[in-house]
């Protein structure tokens, strides 16, 4: 009778030893790029593989997830569920996570089998790979349970097209394009270590507990479905990190340099969840600061003491992140309100209720600092003034977002850097931003900057009107306050109908 | 919340799908899960940098073939996979094969494989394993290179395939070889040292190294799987099947063999699609598949030689012809 | 000094028997309910023993079904037949 096999010998033998050293082609030439970013590997062998994952178990594991959350998009759609949630205004953050994340996804997708490819550890190849795999199934499952919504709201209809076009878009999309320009350490460093591990569950564990709590099932379905393989992701961030550390010591600058990058960059991304957390999502399940203190302080200090004993520190921004905790929200929040008729969601004025919970949350800052201008915002809309600013924004030249952040030790001012760079000046919202481009200017220079593409006649016409018709933005709908917008009346109209045939039954 | 059945005005959808699924369709109507899962997902314009490891390339760009398209959404796969549908349909086909596995390793039918038949299947279908390992690259490369969600989404499951397959194909030595791994190393062994398979090792790295994706789709998918499946599964298999204990193998292969019909009904239609849009892309698809499997039959030929002696040569010969009819019903000629 | 090591997963009837093995295995264990998912906070070390689970759940568990309703964590990972555990090694 054959021996049985435990789990780690049955993957070491069906996995390790697939591949080869080529001797007809050289090895260099096979793989051509994983040498040139100066990370020295002696000893694949040495990775390990925590989840030990082959492609039978996968396919039934997946599946099943797959058979499960696909019930629940059926049924969401059979029953309306559009209309179980908590307030239609929570359906903005939905459109914001289709035009900004799914395309995402679709872009890991591509450059996980780029990495898998092009290094040339099987162990780190077959992870990659089968990342690659669920970064598809995230695009595509987004994309299937969105569908719903996108009969019945406005602004989710042309997500693609606008992606690639749309201002604040562009936040998002400049990078995860810079993630996939790097090269393959660089990438996996930026993406799977400080995106995956250290960020991603800010973006999806309280967002996608919000959706539950705001009456969205469909959403939070695919929401923890993918974070269920967001978990072999983080680890394989965290497996290269400790691996490429650990292989040599000319490693750990190099690292290090990336950490500071990639921190930052992440960061300046999620200004957007900020954002959705404290002011989109109409219940809320917790704050920003709160959920960054849990989520990147005390996670993710745990894990920099851990890394210490490689020489690395914690990122040289983060000190800054702790800084703009109380106010990161608002200040995203002002950008949009100001903006919203350019942007495919609404924006509107915040109730009391709302009001008191953000003084609550946030009580250093947000009584003195930014109620006063919600009231003014308020009371303008009253008279039949609502606030846009019609004034093009200078946009940071790296992380993309109107200049609206604030000195780190003065929320009373707008921070603003600057670089010269071949003759040219850059502008950025902070020197976190400032020393990305400084270390890189020949990336930083070619960025699609839409403001720049805008005065350049790139963008369909010179007229904001021109602009949004080129983004197939149905004017009136996909923009502009919620209040009175097509889906603010909708949603009236729907709730009356089920309410009658509630009561005929 | 309450199930609501009624059907009024007011509930009807504003709309029925995507912009760009609309634009496609010539209308706004309800589009197929298939359909809204891979239509345009790509992204194609406004690219904020080049790629620092190959700045001459925007990040996804039509110049990495030479196949030219008007539109690279026509090259649909028959299938209509998307990863939910894929990945319930592979776990279906490989509950199937670990049935069958299982049931050979209780009831011990290995050992009833004619022992000198055994230790040529370990010689030919072992090694494949590092054959599928290759194709897993290509077909990643594929993906990462290739243009439009049409093609790399299916390209994508077809790496996890290749996996799939040399983990199987690595199952079959460890049942063979009670557990111990010896078949495996023994098989690694053959493929870097033994004379009959250098041709073809020699060939995988060649592949490895295609920068035009097209032609490493045209390469891998048609004319060395054409070659290898062809002469494994229906020659090699055949020459057992009188064998003591032949229908073994047939019956643990079983799960490789279906997966490549199926694979060759999406491989011709890509193909058959390309090959359609101009007589440009029908020569260069030609020149392509003339090249690779003339040198797939060829490197073939010496494993054929080893497993089927005299017969060997005709063998490799029929598979080719075989092939080449395919191939002409594609349109290459 | 002891550092969190943390894992979280969802609220659901397939997740229960895994959490209910968890506090049983892990007596540090802090668990706190999120609306649909539970998170459990442990210093240094937690373990998910494969036979606890099996226990509660009245058949075999795979301790790979866990990925079913992982939704997040926070250590290193090593697992293996028989038990799925995070640390700081």
């Amino acid at each position: 009778m054959a021996k049985k096999l435990g789990l780690k010998q049955k993957y070491q033998m069906m996995t390790r030893g697939l591949g080869w050293d080529t001797t007809y082609q050289s090895m260099d030439k096979v793989y051509p790029f994983d040498k040139f970013e100066g990370i020295k590997v002696h000893d694949w062998d040495a990775w390990e593989d925590p989840f030990r994952l082959t492609m039978d178990s996968y396919w039934k594991l997946q599946a099943e997830k797959e058979r499960k959350l696909y019930a629940v998009i059926d049924s969401f759609a059979q029953n309306n569920g559009h209309l179980g949630i908590s307030d239609p205004r929570y359906l903005n953050a939905v459109k914001l996570f289709i035009q900004g994340v799914s395309p995402l996804e679709y872009m890991a997708h591509r450059h996980f089998a780029h990495v898998a490819r092009n290094i040339r550890g099987i162990g780190p190849a077959v992870a990659a790979q089968m990342q690659s795999l669920d970064e598809l199934r995230h695009a595509q499952t987004q994309i299937h349970t969105i569908s719903h919504y996108n009969k019945f709201f406005d602004g989710i209809h042309e997500w693609r097209h606008m992606h690639d076009r749309v201002w604040y878009l562009s936040v998002p999309k400049s990078f995860f394009d810079d993630a996939v320009t790097a090269g393959p350490f660089e990438f996996l460093t930026a993406i799977s270590f400080s995106f995956e591990y250290l960020l991603t569950n800010l973006l999806f564990v309280p967002f996608m507990s919000g959706a539950a709590y705001n009456g969205d099932l469909a959403t939070v379905t695919f929401g923890f479905s993918a974070q269920s393989d967001e978990s072999r992701h983080m680890t394989l961030g965290l497996e290269v990190i400790k691996f490429l550390l650990e292989q040599d010591e000319a490693n750990v600058p190099i690292i290090q340099r990336w950490l500071d990058k990639w921190f930052w960059r992440g960061y300046r991304l999620l200004t957007l969840v900020a954002m959705m957390m404290d002011y989109l999502l109409p219940k809320k399940i917790m704050s920003w600061q709160e959920a960054w203190e849990m989520y990147y302080e005390e996670a993710g200090g745990a894990l920099f003491q851990d890394l210490a004993r490689y020489g690395i520190k914690e990122p040289m921004s983060a000190a800054v992140a702790r800084k703009e905790k109380n106010r990161l929200s608002s200040e995203a929040w002002a950008i949009f309100y100001q903006y919203t008729h350019a942007a495919a969601f609404h924006t509107w004025d915040i109730d009391e209720e709302h009001k008191a919970w953000l003084a609550e949350k946030y009580p250093e800052t947000f009584d003195k600092l930014y109620r006063p201008r919600l009231d003014f915002w308020e009371k303008e809309a009253a008279a039949g003034r609502r606030f846009y600013n019609n004034a093009l924004p200078q946009l940071c030249t790296v992380c993309q977002i109107p200049m609206g952040f604030t000195e780190p030790d003065d929320p009373t001012t707008i921070c603003f850097r600057e670089s010269e760079y071949k003759g040219e000046h850059y502008h950025f919202c902070s020197d976190g931003c400032k020393g990305i481009f400084d270390n890189e200017p020949e990336k930083y220079v070619q960025s699609w900057l839409p403001v720049h593409q805008i005065f350049q006649g790139n963008c369909g016409g010179a007229s904001v009107e021109d602009v949004l018709k080129w983004y197939r933005m149905n004017l009136g709908a996909d923009n502009l306050d919620f209040s009175g917008s097509p889906e603010d009346k909708f949603w009236s109209e729907w709730h009356r109908t089920a309410s009658r045939a509630e009561a005929a039954e | 919340m309450t199930t609501i059945e009624i059907k009024t005005q007011s509930l009807e959808p504003r709309r029925h799908t995507f912009g760009n699924i609309a634009r496609r369709y010539g209308a706004d109507k309800s589009a197929s899960r298939y359909d809204e899962s891979m239509l345009d997902l790509q992204a194609d314009v406004n690219f904020h940098y080049r790629p620092i490891w190959a700045p001459e390339y925007e990040i996804f760009d039509k110049a990495r073939t030479k196949i030219e398209m008007a539109d690279w959404y026509t090259l649909r796969d028959p299938r209509q996979l998307y990863y939910a549908t894929y990945n319930i349909q592979r776990s279906q086909m490989v509950q199937g094969a670990e049935q069958q596995l299982a049931f050979v390793e209780k009831r011990g039918l290995v050992d009833t494989v004619d022992a000198g038949w055994a230790e040529t299947v370990k010689s030919y279908l072992l090694p494949l394993r590092h054959f599928e390992w290759g194709a897993n690259l290509n077909s990643l490369q594929i993906t990462n290179y290739g243009w439009g969600a049409a093609v790399t989404v299916p390209t994508c499951f077809e790496a996890g395939d290749r996996l799939g397959m040399a983990q199987h194909i690595s199952k079959i030595g460890l049942l063979f070889d009670g557990n111990s791994g010896d078949s495996l190393d023994a098989a690694k062994d053959a493929w870097m040292n033994a004379p009959e398979w250098q041709a073809m090792r020699k060939l995988v790295e060649d592949s490895l190294v295609v920068e035009d994706w097209f032609e490493l789709f045209v390469a891998q998918n048609l004319a060395m799987d054409g070659i290898v499946y062809g002469l494994v599964h229906d020659h090699f298999d055949a020459a057992g099947i009188a064998k003591p204990g032949g229908m073994v193998v047939t019956m643990v292969t079983e799960f490789p063999k279906t997966w490549f019909a199926e694979q060759t009904r999406w491989v011709d239609a890509v193909i058959k699609g390309v090959v359609a849009e101009s007589a440009g892309n029908a020569g260069l698809v030609s020149g392509w598949f003339a090249d690779w499997s003339k040198k797939a039959a060829e490197a073939m030929r010496p494993v054929a030689d080893k497993v089927l002696g005299a017969d060997g040569a005709a063998a490799v010969a029929a598979v080719s012809a075989a092939l080449s009819e395919r191939a002409k019903k594609l349109g290459i000629g | 000094m002891t550092r969190n090591v943390s894992i979280t997963l969802q609220n659901t009837e397939d997740a229960r028997p895994i959490i209910e093995a968890i506090e049983a295995d892990n007596p540090a264990a802090v668990v706190v309910q999120y609306p649909a998912m539970v998170k459990i906070d442990v210093p240094d070390r937690i373990v998910v023993k494969r036979d606890s689970v099996t226990e509660r759940l009245g058949r075999d568990f795979d301790l790979q079904e866990i990925h079913l309703s992982l939704i997040s964590l926070n250590g290193y990972i090593d697992e293996d037949d028989d038990e799925f555990v995070l640390s700081w090694r």
